[in-house]
């Protein structure tokens, strides 16, 4: 396409301009659509919430969510003041009491302020980590083990399909008492609550995991097992070399769904656990019955919702950053 | 030269749902050092299965494998496969899976840098030595290949085996392959086992053909000495009249095999190679 003459450089600016228009294209998909369905999901809502009375008043349409968001920012700004200030008061009372006696230890005492909204978004995302990452080195070992044998397939395939649709709400108060029974330390580490709703989580987002990996292991292509074999790889090196890069794209398809189910149980984990984090702050609303109540859960509603988003875009990186099969990489 | 694979009357049997199913019987075939030896036949003739349980892969329901007069329980580097669709581990880079190879099998006997200078040799053997850095996804099926066979040279196998190692590529990639694997061969000359279905590949890089009839219970129908000088050149030998015999032999074997007639115990006026039915197989090494 050097060519500068006037008729080899028509068609030329005519591909140009195609291709503006194209790019103009892909602007409206990728900006202008999605906000515009936003925007309308937005005025439904508003339309609906106005017409809806419940015995808290009306539903809460946007505009009130918004100043919830606001307040719940607001609650946090002072919480943090307040606690700043009773450690800074804290801190002027020992060094006088240290000048008047300088034999006296100071001691620090935790502030006990109750945990704000952003707090609990915390705790939220520290408690499904840990039940992830707990069921994360449970499940791909033995979804490996379980790919690699076809007895222990058959072995554990009944289990694992039993107890993959399992309700969170069923396996908890056995998770209680079990940790009451077994967790009796007199100065805990961790929160009962919290140990409560990690292990739920651990328990529902196992089975996707294991399954997947299994399914990935037991495909690998039989030529490269086949390399393997005539490289007489030691047990350890196939798997280490072969199997675990070979079926790395299906461990992730596993981890992501894994992470999204545990999300979603954690919510109803920790409402019923009360472990300080969103769901029991839905409920801790729903049970105070403020005329903000509701407000203030659509607002926690959105905010789970958008980091469970958040969480699936991570693990979509992270899956592309170690994947070499780019192609299995889906959105 | 003495045998140094001896193929000993194997029959293969596959169990089936509905009773075993037999894919091989009596396949009997000794190969001297140095020989480069195709299989040729129809698809589904049980040439892979051949190849396969030389390599170990499978076990012979009867009869055996002698290499170097040990016999072959299980697979290994000694009997170096090169896979018809090259069976690269796509996360490794070239240089990387020829490395995994030099590694298991010379580990403990090279030295780092020899083992790199080892690994960068058979690269380079294969020309391939540009790219020896890109991944499998990023270069040609060709350029694939050409890793698969220098994964496989740098075992330094006592045996090579090739399941039809361009039946994938097209016609003029082929013909390079072909080309690259003389001369390797010329340079190595190593003891090769090529299955293929190309007559003219065949003829071109062979010793020794050795054509199977159809399964199922498939065997060696003929064997056919190639008595060509080397180096080959394609080109010479298109307008060779011995080439043009072997060629239309093998064609002729094909042909009569396909329509499903009875394999008539052909005359050959061509050296057609009678001597291994005699031979006894009384040979270790």
């Amino acid at each position: 396409m050097t060519s500068t003459t006037l008729t080899g450089s028509k068609p030329a600016a005519w591909k140009l301009s195609q291709f503006d228009g194209k790019l103009f294209g892909s602007a409206i998909k990728t900006v202008v659509v999605p906000f515009a369905g936003i925007l309308v999901f937005l005025m439904l809502w508003s339309v609906a919430a106005q017409n809806i009375d419940t015995s808290l008043g009306k539903f809460p349409g946007p505009a009130a969510v918004w100043e919830q968001f606001d307040a719940l920012y607001q609650e946090h700004s002072r919480s943090r003041e307040k606690e700043a200030a009773f450690y800074e008061r804290q801190r002027e009372r020992n060094a006088k009491r240290v000048v008047d006696d300088p034999s006296y230890q100071p001691k620090i005492r935790d502030y006990t302020g109750k945990e704000t909204f952003i707090d609990q978004v915390f705790t939220s995302l520290v408690t499904v980590m840990s039940g992830f990452l707990l069921a994360a080195t449970i499940a791909i070992p033995l979804g490996i083990a379980t790919g690699l044998s076809r007895t222990l397939n058959s072995a554990i395939n009944p289990v694992v399909q039993v107890f993959k649709p399992v309700s969170p709400l069923a396996w908890l108060p056995l998770v209680t008492m079990v940790v009451s029974a077994v967790y009796t330390s007199t100065d805990p580490l961790v929160a009962k609550s919290f140990l409560n709703s990690m292990f739920t989580v651990t328990l529902c987002c196992l089975w996707p995991m294991v399954i997947n990996t299994a399914v990935g292991v037991a495909g690998i292509d039989d030529d490269l097992v086949n390399v393997s074999k005539v490289l007489r790889l030691p047990p350890l090196k196939h798997v280490q070399k072969i199997v675990l890069p070979a079926s790395v794209p299906m461990i992730f398809t596993g981890m992501r769904l894994s992470l999204g189910v545990a999300w979603m149980v954690l919510i109803a984990a920790e409402m019923l656990a009360q472990n300080p984090g969103l769901g029991k702050f839905v409920w801790d609303e729903f049970q105070n019955g403020s005329s903000d109540s509701l407000a203030r859960i659509m607002a926690a509603v959105l905010v789970i919702g958008f980091i469970g988003f958040l969480l699936d875009r991570a693990m979509l990186q992270l899956q592309k950053l170690v994947s070499w099969d780019r192609d299995s990489v889906t959105h | 030269m003495s045998v140094l694979l001896d193929i000993s009357h194997i029959d293969m049997e596959f169990p089936t749902p509905k009773g075993s199913f037999t894919a091989l019987r009596d396949v009997n075939l000794q190969i001297k050092k140095g020989e480069f030896v195709s299989l040729i036949g129809h698809s589904g003739c049980g040439k892979s299965t051949v190849l396969n349980v030389v390599a170990g892969l499978y076990g012979a329901t009867r009869g055996g494998v002698i290499l170097n007069g040990k016999e072959v329980t299980e697979p290994g580097p000694e009997r170096a496969v090169v896979f018809q669709n090259h069976s690269l581990l796509p996360w490794l880079s070239a240089y990387e899976n020829v490395e995994l190879a030099v590694k298991q099998v010379f580990g403990k006997i090279k030295t780092r840098a020899e083992m790199r200078e080892w690994i960068e040799h058979n690269l380079q053997l294969v020309h391939m030595g540009h790219a020896m850095h890109r991944r499998p996804a990023e270069i040609s099926g060709g350029m694939k290949q050409r890793v698969g066979i220098a994964r496989a040279l740098a075992m330094q196998p006592k045996v090579l085996l090739m399941d039809e190692p361009f039946g994938a590529l097209d016609a003029l990639t082929r013909a390079h392959m072909q080309d690259s694997l003389m001369e390797i061969q010329a340079e190595l000359n190593n003891t090769v086992i090529m299955i293929t279905h190309d007559v003219d590949e065949a003829v071109l890089l062979s010793d020794r053909i050795v054509m199977m009839t159809n399964g199922p219970a498939a065997t060696i129908g003929e064997t056919l000495d190639i008595y060509l000088e080397r180096p080959r050149n394609r080109l010479e030998l298109a307008d060779d009249p011995h080439y043009n015999q072997y060629r239309a032999r093998v064609l002729k074997f094909l042909h009569e095999r396909h329509g499903g007639h009875k394999p008539k115990t052909a005359k050959v006026s061509m050296e057609k190679n009678i001597e291994f039915d005699n031979k006894s197989v009384e040979h270790a090494a």
